[in-house]
């Protein structure tokens, strides 16, 4: 049997992949952090919630339309998303003239508002989301299986944080919110409508949150408290790849997700622990983190 | 005198509890070119800023092309034709100079065609790619002013475009000022220098304790020296 460092090469691989996928899902969520706080200056607690709102309405559009994956994938950051276009226009736009502060403590309210919800309405034991048919079973790659659906989720993922770093580094529009996140008031001044690219901002945020959700549905449990277990990891990410830096954000989660994995292989008794050890090292060491500007 | 494009008339401003001005009267003629002097702390820059719309703490009567001005969200005033050039010039580092020009939304036809933009200001052509603000202070005033050019607005409101520049800078500044009132832009600007403001401007207003003291063209500019040195303390 082929040995890496001692360790089984199936047994290297497999965390190897589990990382990756948790990696997957780090990416996208704090990509999104990253993309709310870059414009809005808030750091959003909800984002936790956001992402199990995502899991929830693709399991209930199932159960109650009978809507299946493939179009919950689309609606379901639809519906979240329209949701945090709400959010941000009603409440939280009332926030901004005052300390950063407010904001996280809004959204912190907000997500314990909606995981406190939807605890009470659907208990907090996890329900399955079955994976789409045409993604079961798994593919033989010579040294391990891969399971298909897993495979799926690094790629699709992948495209999810590359299309978004397009948007905001390549597109008109992006350049409009790298502006705004410098100077609103003149970009403002300039004609662009920045009450509304902050609420669209908030929007995508949540949507991309929401879209993890739905990736994460079948690969762990719907359960009203799968936000909050992710999202201090995922926070930890943004703060190693420095706050608002959205290539910080994708490359520190994959990275991040991977040390977890082979931590888990070389020594399982870290791995909960191993992304805050890193996180701890880079504050002292750069506490802008390892993509982000000094300020 | 043209016929008026910005009509200001007892315009009253604050910063929080402090008020700044006190009652602004002014008139911008179509194709004028009007610059505001006054010393330090006047209230000439939050002349600029009230008009503009980014101080929102306002009173009196702005008028632009007959349409009053007060009730106009920040983001919808430059699509009634007026641009904004900033103090600070406010080039945007993330973004590159091709980005920061490109940046402002084109609010009505007529304004300047791209390549006329590098034809005026060669430099920003050749930096095309270069991060913003790794310009220099010269080139960042040229991108800033002409990032507005692009966008069809009438009125260009400048505050302070030579500050902190080179002499041979200021010349080309004020080169485009002559090159842009040849063709027929109106300007409001606020500026310390007064050679360079003499050489551009058609009519000037003399500013101070947050309102308009004397208003004048750059004719009787000689027979007022007296009054200036006396309110610009120089």
């Amino acid at each position: 049997m082929t040995m890496i460092f001692g360790i089984p090469l199936q047994a290297f691989m497999g965390q190897l992949l589990i990382g990756l996928i948790n990696g997957s899902f780090y990416a996208l969520l704090s990509l999104g952090l990253a993309v709310i706080f870059g414009l809005l200056r808030v750091i959003n607690f909800a984002h936790g919630a956001q992402y199990m709102l995502g899991a929830f309405v693709a399991m209930l559009m199932l159960q109650y339309f009978g809507i299946n994956y493939w179009f919950a994938l689309l609606l379901a950051p639809i519906v979240v998303g329209l949701f945090g276009a709400v959010i941000e226009r009603l409440l939280l736009s009332r926030l901004y003239k005052l300390d950063h502060l407010y904001g996280l403590l809004f959204t912190f309210g907000l997500a314990l508002t909606i995981e406190g919800t939807f605890r009470y309405l659907y208990g907090s034991s996890g329900q399955p989301y079955a994976p789409p048919p045409a993604l079961t079973g798994a593919t033989n790659l010579g040294f391990m299986f891969l399971p298909n659906y897993r495979g799926w989720v690094v790629v699709v993922s992948l495209i999810a944080c590359i299309g978004t770093w397009l948007l905001i580094e390549k597109t008109k529009l992006g350049a409009y919110l790298r502006a705004a996140t410098e100077n609103p008031t003149l970009v403002q001044a300039f004609g662009v409508n920045v009450p509304m690219l902050l609420t669209l901002t908030y929007a995508l945020g949540a949507g991309l949150a929401a879209f993890a959700g739905v990736l994460a549905a079948p690969v762990y449990q719907v359960s009203p408290l799968m936000g909050s277990n992710i999202i201090i990891v995922v926070f930890a990410v943004v703060v190693v790849g420095g706050m608002g830096s959205i290539m910080g954000a994708i490359v520190t989660g994959y990275m991040l997700g991977i040390a977890e994995g082979l931590t888990k292989v070389f020594y399982p008794e870290a791995s909960n622990i191993v992304i805050f050890v890193i996180m701890a090292i880079v504050l002292l060491i750069r506490p802008a983190g390892l993509f982000g500007r000094d300020a | 005198m043209a016929k008026p494009l910005l009509e200001v008339s007892n315009l009253n401003a604050w910063y929080g509890e402090s008020h700044i001005l006190h009652g602004v009267n002014m008139t911008v003629g179509e194709g004028e070119t009007i610059t505001i002097l006054g010393r330090n702390g006047v209230g000439k820059t939050t002349t600029l800023r009230t008009i503009m719309g980014i101080i929102r703490e306002r009173k009196g009567e702005i008028r632009f092309a007959g349409k009053d001005m007060l009730g106009v969200p920040l983001h919808r005033t430059a699509h009634a034709g007026l641009g904004f050039v900033p103090e600070e010039r406010g080039i945007f580092s993330t973004l590159t100079v091709d980005e920061n020009l490109m940046l402002p939304p084109v609010v009505a036809d007529g304004g300047m065609p791209l390549d006329e933009i590098y034809a005026l200001f060669p430099n920003l052509h050749e930096r095309r790619a270069s991060p913003g603000t790794k310009l220099s202070g010269g080139e960042q005033q040229m991108l800033a002013i002409a990032r507005i050019l692009r966008t069809g607005v009438k009125l260009l409101i400048l505050d302070e475009p030579t500050e902190g520049l080179a002499p041979v800078i200021v010349q080309r500044i004020g080169e485009v000022l002559k090159t842009l009132k040849q063709r027929g832009m109106t300007v409001l600007m606020v500026e310390q220098n007064f050679r360079f403001a003499s050489r551009v401007a058609d009519r000037f207003y003399l500013m101070d304790h947050g309102k308009m003291v004397a208003d004048f063209p750059v004719g009787e500019l000689p027979g007022r020296m007296d009054t200036l040195h006396k309110v610009l303390g120089v």
